[in-house]
């Protein structure tokens, strides 16, 4: 009982999770809420018996693409602010 | 209005069709997981889904580190010389993130150690290690201790190339003695799947790093 309400959280958290990246404005929280739904992903799969993709999920899908997603939102917004005065 | 609706509702039937095609397949008429563990024993790991990757299936985690190695090499071309010049340390260096990353990236290297020798009898591999390793180095890189990487030098590019060519060398190797690509000799699967990996998960973290690392990184940065 305990497990499946567990498991219908994590779902409903991990669609949450992935409408808001995709609706939310800012880019930043956008960033953020990816690294979650990828954090999340994670505990899918390790809910799903499967540890060998949760450690690539964590790895690789939360953890490497969310620096380079907030690395490339840095580089934006120092784009921006160059463009703006002139 | 109208288009916003138009997109839920072929979303939906999407959905729909999706469902219904997976409902209507047979149930598993190929037992692949049986068939593994039948031949588990020649694989030279105890771990099944090393076996699959390393051994059953090591043509597609050859072309993995080769889609990954092509990746790296396009950010390299389309980046091109332009920042060439030595970039210094990130600016936002502040004592406590570094001390953090003293301590922690020492554990990170056991861990990806950990994770590689792991590899072979329970969840780990090469790709984790690669991906732990390349974390650390992102670390450092980000608490100033590690300056960005300019132009990728001699030493850097074999680093990077290392995993993909001793994997072709090993996968190789059979067809000159009369065996099929990919094919281990007998009683060498395990210390070559070993060399495999290790190869592997030192060029992933570095193509991985390389991402981030050659980024370029503009002066106004520096200034933040």
């Amino acid at each position: 009982m305990t497990a499946l309400a567990f498991d219908l959280l994590l779902a409903l958290a991990l669609v949450w999770s992935a409408v808001r990246a995709l609706t939310v404005r800012d880019l930043f929280h956008a960033v953020i809420l990816f690294i979650v739904f990828g954090l999340l992903m994670a505990l899918a799969w390790a809910r799903l018996d499967a540890p060998d993709i949760a450690l690539a999920e964590a790895a690789i899908g939360a953890g490497l693409s969310g620096a380079l997603l907030l690395d490339t939102v840095g580089h934006l917004r120092a784009c921006g602010r160059k463009d703006r005065p002139s | 209005m109208i288009l916003v609706l138009a997109v839920v509702i072929a979303c939906a039937v999407f959905a729909l069709s999706l469902g219904r095609a997976m409902l209507s397949l047979d149930p598993a008429p190929l037992r692949l997981a049986g068939q593994v563990t039948e031949r588990l024993e020649e694989s030279g790991v105890t771990h099944p889904v090393t076996a699959v990757l390393l051994n059953f299936r090591g043509y597609d985690t050859l072309l993995e580190i080769a889609v990954l190695l092509l990746a790296l090499l396009g950010i390299l071309a389309v980046s091109g010389n332009e920042r060439s010049a030595p970039h210094g340390i990130a600016a936002a260096a502040q004592p406590l993130l570094q001390s953090l990353a003293r301590i922690v990236v020492p554990l990170m290297v056991l861990v990806a150690i950990y994770l590689l020798w792991a590899g072979a009898h329970r969840p780990g591999g090469a790709f984790q290690a690669g991906a732990v390793l390349a974390s650390a180095g992102i670390l450092l890189y980000l608490a100033g201790l590690l300056p960005a990487w300019s132009a990728p030098g001699f030493r850097l590019r074999l680093g990077i190339s290392a995993g993909f060519l001793v994997f072709v060398v090993i996968a190789m190797m059979p067809l000159l003695f009369g065996g099929a690509l990919l094919q281990y000799p007998a009683g060498w699967a395990s210390a070559l799947i070993v060399a495999i990996e290790a190869g592997l998960s030192f060029s992933l973290s570095l193509i991985l790093a390389g991402q981030f690392l050659w980024l370029p990184n503009e002066d106004e940065e520096a200034e933040e």
